[in-house]
């Protein structure tokens, strides 16, 4: 956290001159040979690394940027040779590459080739760097300016707050769905959970073990305020992810949305909204709930890996890629508002206000540990039970926990 | 001597086939049975520090020398025998057991058994094969008898206007419906005016959602049984039908009593062809977002398979559950047509 906040100061010295003064330094990319082949996740910040990568001259390189992303990236990356020579993956999704044990350590080529990555972007595990980081990203809240005044309403601080508020923009007839949210089954819902979880100041597991404790006090208040918030969201949240949350945003249907740093860049600009949407789209911080005073979102960090199954000339040019992908070169007017940048010569826009009070808020980062995707897999397959108003939220955590237990055993972290 | 030269015939005409169903077929089917039997490996996990942009924090990671010498060892896993059938994800041998001991009402055991997943995916997919298979022949039935009564002109755009819905891939078919029965598309909106309610959202409700993927099913496989009827009805006997004429008989009467059993044999092998497919219900699950409210086998298999976590062990006790499910849900026909045969 404090890095980050360094980089903060930093950044705020570096004027703008001298980045492009960096751009035109760097002006182009080349390489000896070898191949780059990306598999990602697709929103504007990772097109900008990935376009940027796929330039440089005298490498075969193509990219495949898909939401499905961690559904491909173990299996393209387990063959030998790897199809693909890097995954662009968050602290959640580089777990299971290390699990399979498909990334290699990058200290060498980092000696070689990453003299001018600033060391807050190394990633280290146990010692060895596995990632370089180029941007955080967080999940805050987004709210319509117009509505709020119009209600008479304060931005709330809270979810309690946001309950209040969605009572009273229904209430005087403005919006009949104001709340808004990416809490489609499957990930998106569990990622909800985690939120509101950490937010009551809750612990996944046992302490050192891969038991389960999610079914308890805390567990229950988090379900409860995700269903009384549902109570304010179109009806068919349970199918709406982040591209849909967004489309119900810019259609003007929402005035209170829990959303993406990395996705509030598109919101604000003026395609596919009303000006009335939005200009009136305002970005706030990490929202509260209960009194546990830790924020209820995470913090994320996108970044890059290098596969094992490569040759060491197509991991140099790989290496050598992706770090031009993610220098000072790429960032310009139109590229610095698309996420938080932990690159240097970065300066906060408006847009990007959520993620950096999310940092200095004092959120937590989302775990790092190997079962934790086995636990998310489960809360997404289990909780919309409950948020369907099928059984009640000690049976649905119950479920999680019955399920999480079986997968788990399976996969050989915990034993009978 | 000719019958070396007629077996030597029939061996090399068999042989490739053969080949081709032992690669493709037997040794993959060989193999998901042997993986179903085992689970991985107990992870060795060691403590460690992580690094970042937010700092450094202690957590855990698996120790891959440990856990690989392993593998080196049993590359398939550790043998677990029926664990993976009879757990949670599958059988849930012991979770019945516990909710026949302690439901106080067939409703109350039925509930917990809907709870568990396995119960939930092959609930909805009998439910969908049911129901799917004898509508999509029926209104397949119907829409051939319908052309080929048409004007000799019409037949040739209906026939291609029938055919359109087979013809679209079913992601793309299933999503364009998916938007329309959005509560703001143009099937939701009227369903919401018809039903005088506002709040109504298909997307929101589970049997709501059951039937649109069942008319979405009947809707996309309908045009397959109409082509095979279609063609079908070109080989009714004239004959019998103007005899029937004669003797009187209504419209109703000879579709009952000619056409319907000529095309008998067509009907077993359209039923045989569709208890497949439908039993086999994916796609409209995917673009419909329907995991809230109905998972099927094969959707579930996919789950498993996919994302961050692969569970490739349950997925193949899962593989193979459905394989012992098709070959049940198809003796009683094949049975019926291996008769047919022997009689014939």
């Amino acid at each position: 956290m404090t890095k980050i906040a360094r980089l903060l100061g930093a950044t705020a010295l570096i004027t703008a001159a001298a980045t492009t003064a960096f751009a035109e330094a760097h002006g182009g990319c080349k390489i000896d040979g070898g191949r780059l082949s990306i598999i990602g996740n697709e929103f504007p910040a990772i097109h900008t690394v990935a376009n940027a990568a796929t330039s440089c001259e005298g490498i075969e390189a193509e990219a495949n940027l898909t939401a499905d992303h961690q559904k491909l990236h173990v299996a393209g990356m387990t063959g030998n040779p790897a199809e693909y020579t890097t995954a662009i993956v968050a602290n959640s999704s580089i777990v299971s590459l290390i699990n399979e044990d498909v990334i290699r350590p990058l200290d060498d080529l980092v000696a070689e080739y990453g003299q001018d990555i600033p060391k807050h972007q190394l990633i280290s595990v146990d010692g060895q760097v596995m990632a370089v980081a180029f941007m955080a990203n967080a999940q805050s809240l987004v709210y319509r300016e117009d509505i709020l005044e119009q209600a008479g309403l304060d931005v709330p601080t809270t979810y309690e707050e946001v309950l209040a508020a969605a009572e009273k923009i229904r209430s005087d007839g403005i919006l009949e769905y104001p709340v808004g949210g990416p809490y489609a089954a499957g990930w998106n819902l569990a990622q909800e959970f985690v939120n509101m979880y950490l937010g009551h100041g809750g612990e996944f597991f046992e302490p050192g073990s891969a038991k389960v404790a999610i079914n308890n006090e805390k567990g229950v208040a988090a379900l409860t305020m995700m269903k009384a918030l549902s109570e304010y969201m179109n009806p068919d949240f349970l199918t709406h992810d982040s591209n849909a949350t967004s489309a119900e945003w810019e259609a003007g249907n929402v005035a209170l949305m829990h959303m993406w740093g990395s996705r509030t860049g598109v919101l604000m600009d003026d395609e596919g909204a009303e000006p009335v949407v939005y200009e009136n789209t305002r970005i706030r911080g990490p929202l509260m709930v209960g009194d546990s005073g830790v924020p209820a979102n995470t913090l994320w960090w996108d970044g890059w890996t290098v596969a094992k199954n490569i040759s060491d000339e197509d991991a140099a040019a790989t290496f050598q890629a992706m770090a031009y992908g993610s220098s000072p070169a790429i960032l310009n007017d139109e590229t610095m508002s698309q996420a938080v940048w932990l690159i240097d010569g970065f300066e906060a826009q408006p847009v990007n206000e959520g993620v950096l009070a999310s940092v200095q808020a004092g959120s937590k980062p989302y775990p790092m540990v190997p079962y934790q995707g086995l636990l998310h897999t489960a809360l997404g397959a289990e909780l919309a039970d409950f948020m369907n108003g099928a059984e009640s939220a000690e049976q649905a955590l119950a479920d999680v926990e019955a399920a999480y237990t079986a997968a788990a055993t399976e996969k050989g972290f915990l034993s009978e | 001597m000719v019958c070396a030269v007629k077996h030597g015939t029939f061996f090399s005409f068999v042989f490739p086939s053969l080949l081709a169903m032992t690669l493709f077929i037997a040794l993959p089917v060989a193999s998901v049975v042997v993986q179903s039997f085992h689970a991985q490996h107990d992870q060795v996990i060691i403590e460690v520090e992580n690094c970042g942009p937010f700092g450094c924090e202690t957590t855990t990671k698996i120790d891959q020398e440990a856990t690989e010498a392993l593998r080196q060892d049993q590359p398939l896993g550790k043998f677990v025998g029926l664990e993976n059938y009879t757990n949670r994800g599958h059988l849930a041998t012991s979770e019945i057991g516990e909710a026949w001991r302690t439901s106080e009402s067939m409703g109350d055991f039925l509930g917990e058994l809907m709870n568990l997943p396995f119960y939930r995916a092959i609930a909805f997919t009998l439910t969908f094969t049911a129901i799917v298979t004898p509508l999509t022949i029926m209104l397949g039935f119907a829409i051939a008898v319908a052309v080929n009564a048409s004007a000799r002109m019409l037949r040739g755009p209906l026939i291609f206007v029938s055919l359109l819905p087979f013809i679209i891939n079913p992601l793309v078919g299933s999503l364009v419906l998916f938007w329309m029965i959005d509560a703001r598309g143009i099937l939701g909106h009227a369903l919401q005016f018809l039903a005088d309610d506002p709040e109504l959202s298909v997307k929101a409700s589970t049997p709501l959602m059951w039937i649109m993927l069942m008319v979405y099913g009947i809707w996309h496989a309908a045009p397959f049984a109409f082509v095979v009827f279609y063609a079908g009805l070109q080989t009714v006997n004239q004959d019998t039908l103007e005899a029937a004429m004669i003797d009187g008989a209504t419209r109703w009467q000879r579709v009952r009593y000619v056409t319907i059993p000529h095309l008998m044999p067509l009907v077993t092998f359209v039923a045989l062809i569709q208890l497949m497919d439908n039993f086999r219900v994916f796609e409209p699950l995917v673009s419909f977002s329907a995991a809230a409210h109905a998972n099927s086998l094969s959707y579930y298999i996919y789950t498993d398979l996919g994302g961050e976590t692969r569970l490739l062990n349950s997925a193949a006790a899962t593989s193979v559950l459905t394989i012992i499910g098709v070959a049940i849900l198809l003796a009683p026909v094949l049975v019926r047509t291996w008769r047919d045969h022997k009689r014939a």
